[in-house]
């Protein structure tokens, strides 16, 4: 497991508590999980991946990330529309680990684009994991 | 006590370091209120010699014994088992082991259930199977609520009343507290499944049928499955003889997407209906929704060969109140068994064996209608079919107990519909000679 | 103690390929009878094209498994000390009688009166666990453990149903083995999780305070998976009965307590035993195991159905209830299992369970004695047959729990139960059972204290462990990724 200081932060994302991540502030957004989560969750064997189309709430469980001996529910950080999601983790989920912040896991169309001022800065996340 | 090695002065050590005096003072978190008053009311011990002669005594007990005749099939089978089964698999290695968790010093096991698994995909035609359920019956009850998650937002599951009774009753069992209903297909003149009734049920999420079925009745499955999967439901089919399918079609092949049955056949003995062997298979699109533990290949450090118990995240211990099914404990050894039962067998051997099964079973029909015997069913039979007669069987089947051999079974507990009809078995254990004997006391 | 006196040792085993990797088209490896009847010709379009199974002579068959046997560790082998599994010595004499030819042979539909024998074993054995828990009403048809708990779900379910008392919440404590939930699960029921308190064992106040009309009862293991008593279970019973609910008595380890604790004193109404480990049978890899439930005589009458009774000197089977929630296996569940648990109770009578059970909390209480100063204890209380210590000191040394446990294999042992329960961080769960003696403990002892001092300074020994077994660390990682289950 990483240190603190080990850890990597992108600076220009927002994120959960439930370490998840959120870029931008397109028509579309991507989410994805912190390099703090891939972390501990160790080595990602199997990604389960919601149907295009489906929607969710803000902080709705969209879909799990599988460890060897453990599963991890990730939550919808903006509600919304699912658009797109990212068929490179159906062989390859290790990308995750690899770069969790260059591999999305899905795309997209917020219902309420406001909800995501009300994720943290990375910052604040960081104050998180210090705490 | 001999499996109880410690002496007086040992225990009076291990007491002094642990700071109690006595045994009882290691207790002494537990309330009074709990205790266990006075001593338990068992039967006084018995030494080994004592123990032998009792067992001895429970064994004249049995009127139908290892040296019968049974004549009856219905998920429980005599098959011949070769002493090599009983010497390999009695080593403490296999039998004494726990469940592999920790591979490196288990891959033997490891190794035996890949094996195992491997040749259930072959026997079963199908892409997958785990490593056991308790038996056929609650292999058809995990086949069932699998088919339901897979089908999402189907409330209803179709079994055919041709499956075996048990099967059913465990499967309603399973299905009594959840939201879901088990509808009963009827069987039709042919002894076979009548699926016409099918499109009008709607809601179902997966249809199970068994072959051979109860009566012995080969189903055609390629043709049921195709209704089936046409009508948009999972095929689900189950089997009580798995020796059939070295001679018959298999599920597989005939577009089964899950299929459960029982192994026992496959080098087990009977012992009283346990312990048993719930083999299960699917295809590979529903390998993460398949209850049960799955051994996979992997490579270790050195990259060499080795075995691992793997997709675990399916299981109770990782993913718990939404693990797949609640097992834990599997039927373990007895797949080591059956896999060593196939090994031996063979391809070759296991076509033989299904032949000769279906030709004995066959010359018994031919003697039966030659005293005048109805075969109920005209469809093909595998090793079992349903015998009417034109008398009151009972006094012939008394007189053919006194020859310790036990005339089928009569089916009016379990089909009001075949009251007074026998249910026969003939496997490779029946010689020419039973059977003629069988035919001889009927009085046409 | 190092190294070279450890009881693991490296000796000559055998490769040994896959069963299709060898073998020649035209082998047989055992007798398929002549045929005496004619030859029956099979409808061909019902007929498949034969099974692609390798053909093996006998001897390769003997030797393929006699090797894969050498490469495995069983109770017969060495010490076994899983915490919550009870790896007691199996007992020779349970095997021949479970392989008794006339009670062996035996078809479980037969006559009643046509296999007494298996039916008086059957009578016997209920009425013995029967009187080892306190609860009258048993059945001996469950095939595991887990399959015991669907079962106690199921009574609890139509225990509820008779009463029109809809409940869809069950209390399950944190230190709960996953099957718990996952049982409470398949019978429709929202676990409900409570946190132990700070000493390892449930408090009353956190019972009391989610147990409602909505709960069906609480899942309880006692003593739990810390290896600590729940005192309070009297008080705890006391509070989900008055709310209407049940308590399930979880009995995996009641290798603690036979003829110490009465279960149905403590309060329990429905609860399971591990026939498998309280009482010797053995575990085969996996299985198989049994599962029996033992209920309260308000309760029988949902037991599923049928079970041995005893008229006169007479056994039969009785079919007679219509509560009975029904089958939950197709014949009388792992006969041959019952068996040896047959053989194993009378052989040891009331008195030599009891010391069992003193014996094994002896030296469970020993070794936490013992190794106290060597690894943190969980939780620093008088434990029962197990004892968890947590992995703070390894981490000191950045060495985990499972380093420890795979060098403890090199070492000759296999490792105890680890990584749980969950409320331990890195947790080694010890429990030795009774059938240790205190040599074999001693030299345990002795063995985790100089694992633990390589920890400290030879910490490559534990993290390239093991090295002495068939295969060294197998990577789990890619049999999940890209799963390969059959060749």
């Amino acid at each position: 497991m990483k240190e603190l200081s080990e850890l990597i932060f992108n600076e220009n994302l927002r994120y959960t508590e439930e370490h998840e991540w959120v870029t931008g502030n397109g028509a579309t957004l991507k989410v994805g999980i912190s390099d703090y989560a891939q972390d501990q969750l160790g080595d990602i064997v199997f990604v389960e991946l919601p149907e295009v189309g489906a929607t969710f709430g803000k902080g709705d469980q969209f879909g799990t990330l599988e460890s060897v001996k453990a599963v991890s529910e990730i939550y919808l950080p903006v509600g919304g529309e699912i658009v797109a999601v990212n068929e490179a983790l159906g062989d390859a989920p290790e990308l995750i680990n690899q770069d969790p912040y260059g591999n999305w896991i899905v795309e997209i169309k917020p219902a309420d684009a406001s909800e995501l001022t009300q994720l943290l800065t990375v910052d604040a996340y960081r104050q998180l994991l210090r705490g | 006590m001999r499996y109880l090695p410690h002496t007086d002065d040992e225990i009076r050590e291990m007491l002094a370091v642990v700071g109690r005096q006595s045994l009882d003072e290691l207790f002494c978190s537990v309330p009074d209120a709990c205790r266990y008053e006075g001593s338990m009311p068992l039967p006084a011990p018995m030494d080994e010699w004592q123990l032998t002669e009792h067992v001895q005594h429970l064994a004249e007990a049995m009127q139908v014994d290892h040296t019968s005749h049974v004549l009856i099939g219905a998920g429980s089978y005599h098959h011949h088992i070769p002493e090599t089964i009983r010497t390999v698999m009695s080593r403490s290695e296999f039998l004494t082991a726990y469940t592999p968790y920790q591979p490196e010093m288990a891959q033997g096991t490891l190794q035996g259930i890949y094996e195992y698994q491997t040749l259930v995909t072959r026997l079963l035609g199908m892409d997958v199977a785990n490593a056991s359920i308790y038996d056929g019956a609650s292999a058809l009850a995990e086949g069932l609520l699998m088919g339901l998650r897979i089908a999402k937002k189907k409330a209803k599951v179709a079994v055919s009343a041709a499956v075996h009774p048990h099967y059913r009753e465990v499967a309603r069992t399973y299905l009594e507290p959840t939201c879901y209903e088990m509808v009963e297909l009827p069987v039709g003149p042919d002894g076979r499944t009548d699926l016409s009734g099918l499109a009008e049920i709607g809601d179902v999420a997966a249809v199970a049928i068994q072959s051979p079925n109860f009566f012995g009745v080969v189903e055609d499955l390629e043709a049921l499955g195709a209704t089936i999967h046409a009508a948009g439901m999972l095929f689900i089919t189950s089997f009580t003889e798995p020796l059939a399918y070295g001679l018959t079609k298999n599920p597989g092949s005939c577009g089964a997407d899950i299929v459960c049955g029982e192994g026992q056949s496959f080098g087990l003995p009977r012992s009283f209906g346990g312990a048993a062997l719930g083999m299960f298979a699917c295809r590979d699109e529903f390998v993460r929704n398949m209850p049960g533990r799955l051994v996979g290949q992997t490579k270790d450090l050195d990259g060499k060969r080795g075995f691992v118990l793997t997709l675990s995240t399916r299981e109770q211990h990782i993913r718990r109140e939404k693990a797949t099914s609640n097992i834990c404990s599997n039927q373990g050894i007895c797949t080591l068994i059956a896999a060593m039962y196939m090994a031996s067998l063979g391809g070759s051997g296991l076509g033989e064996l299904a032949r000769l099964n279906y030709s004995k079973a066959e010359y018994l029909k031919a003697q039966l209608r030659a005293k005048g015997a109805k075969i109920v069913f005209d469809s093909p039979t595998f090793n079992e079919f349903i015998v009417e007669f034109q008398d009151d069987f009972q006094p012939v089947y008394d007189r053919l107990l006194a020859k310790n051999i036990v005339a089928g079974l009569e089916l009016g507990k379990y089909y009001p519909e075949h009251k007074g009809r026998y249910l026969f078995c003939v496997t490779e254990t029946a010689g020419k000679e039973v059977m003629d004997a069988v035919a001889g006391e009927v009085r046409p | 103690m190092s190294t070279a006196n450890v009881p693991g040792t490296s000796g000559i085993i055998q490769n040994e390929p896959l069963l299709w990797e060898k073998g020649k088209k035209g082998r047989r490896g055992m007798c398929v009878s002549a045929s005496d009847v004619p030859v029956a010709v099979f409808p061909a379009e019902l007929q498949g094209p034969g099974v692609d199974f390798p053909d093996l002579s006998e001897v390769d068959v003997v030797r393929h498994y006699t090797r894969l046997s050498q490469w495995n560790y069983g109770v017969d082998t060495g010490m076994y000390p899983l915490g919550s599994c009870t790896m007691k010595y199996n007992p020779k004499i349970n095997e021949k009688v479970a392989s008794t030819p006339q009670l062996a042979a035996a078809h479980p539909m037969l006559a009643d009166h046509l296999v007494q024998g298996n039916l008086q074993v059957m009578y016997e054995l209920q009425e013995s666990l029967a009187a080892i828990t306190g609860l009258p009403g048993v059945t001996v048809q469950p095939a595991a453990g887990a399959h015991g708990e669907l079962t106690g779900m199921l009574i609890f379910a139509a225990y509820h149903k008779s009463r029109n008392s809809k409940r869809n919440k069950i209390l399950i404590p944190d230190t709960a083995h996953g099957t718990n939930p996952a049982s409470a699960a398949l019978c429709g029921y929202k676990p409900v999780p409570i946190k132990s308190g700070p000493n390892g064992i449930l408090d009353i106040q956190s019972i009391a305070a989610v147990m409602d009309e909505e709960t069906a009862g609480i899942m309880v293991t006692n003593p739990n998976t810390l290896g600590l008593f729940e005192t309070n279970i009297r008080e705890i019973a006391e509070i989900v009965h008055a709310k209407g609910g049940l308590v399930y008595g979880d009995g995996a380890n009641l290798n603690a307590v036979m003829g110490i604790i009465n279960p149905r004193k403590c309060g329990v109404d429905v609860m399971h035993l591990n026939l498998h480990k309280t009482f010797s049978t053995p575990h085969g890899g996996g299985g198989p195991g049994a599962g029996p439930v033992c209920v309260t005589e308000e309760l029988t009458k949902y037991l599923p159905a049928p079970r041995a009774i005893k008229e006169g000197d007479k056994y039969r089977l009785d079919y007679g209830r219509a509560e009975s929630i029904g089958r939950v296996h197709a014949f009388h569940g792992n006969f041959s299992v019952l068996l040896r648990a047959y053989s194993y109770i009378r052989t040891m009578g009331a008195e030599n369970l009891k010391k069992a059970s003193q014996l094994a909390v002896l030296n469970a209480a020993y070794i936490k004695e013992k190794l106290k100063g060597t690894l943190p204890l969980a939780y620093n209380r008088p434990c029962m047959h197990e004892c968890v210590f947590s992995d703070a000191l390894l981490q000191e040394n950045k060495i985990s729990t499972l380093d420890l446990a795979k060098r403890l294999i090199d070492c000759g042992y296999h490792p105890p139960t680890i990584y749980f329960p969950l409320v331990v961080h890195g947790a080694i769960m010890i429990e030795p059972t009774e059938t240790e003696c205190k040599d074999d403990i001693d030299q345990f002892i002795e063995v985790v204290q100089m694992i633990v001092q390589e920890a400290k300074e030879n910490p490559d020994l534990l993290r390239q462990a093991p090295l002495r077994a068939k295969t060294r660390r197998l990577d789990e990682t890619l049999a999940a990724r890209h799963p390969c289950l059959c060749g």
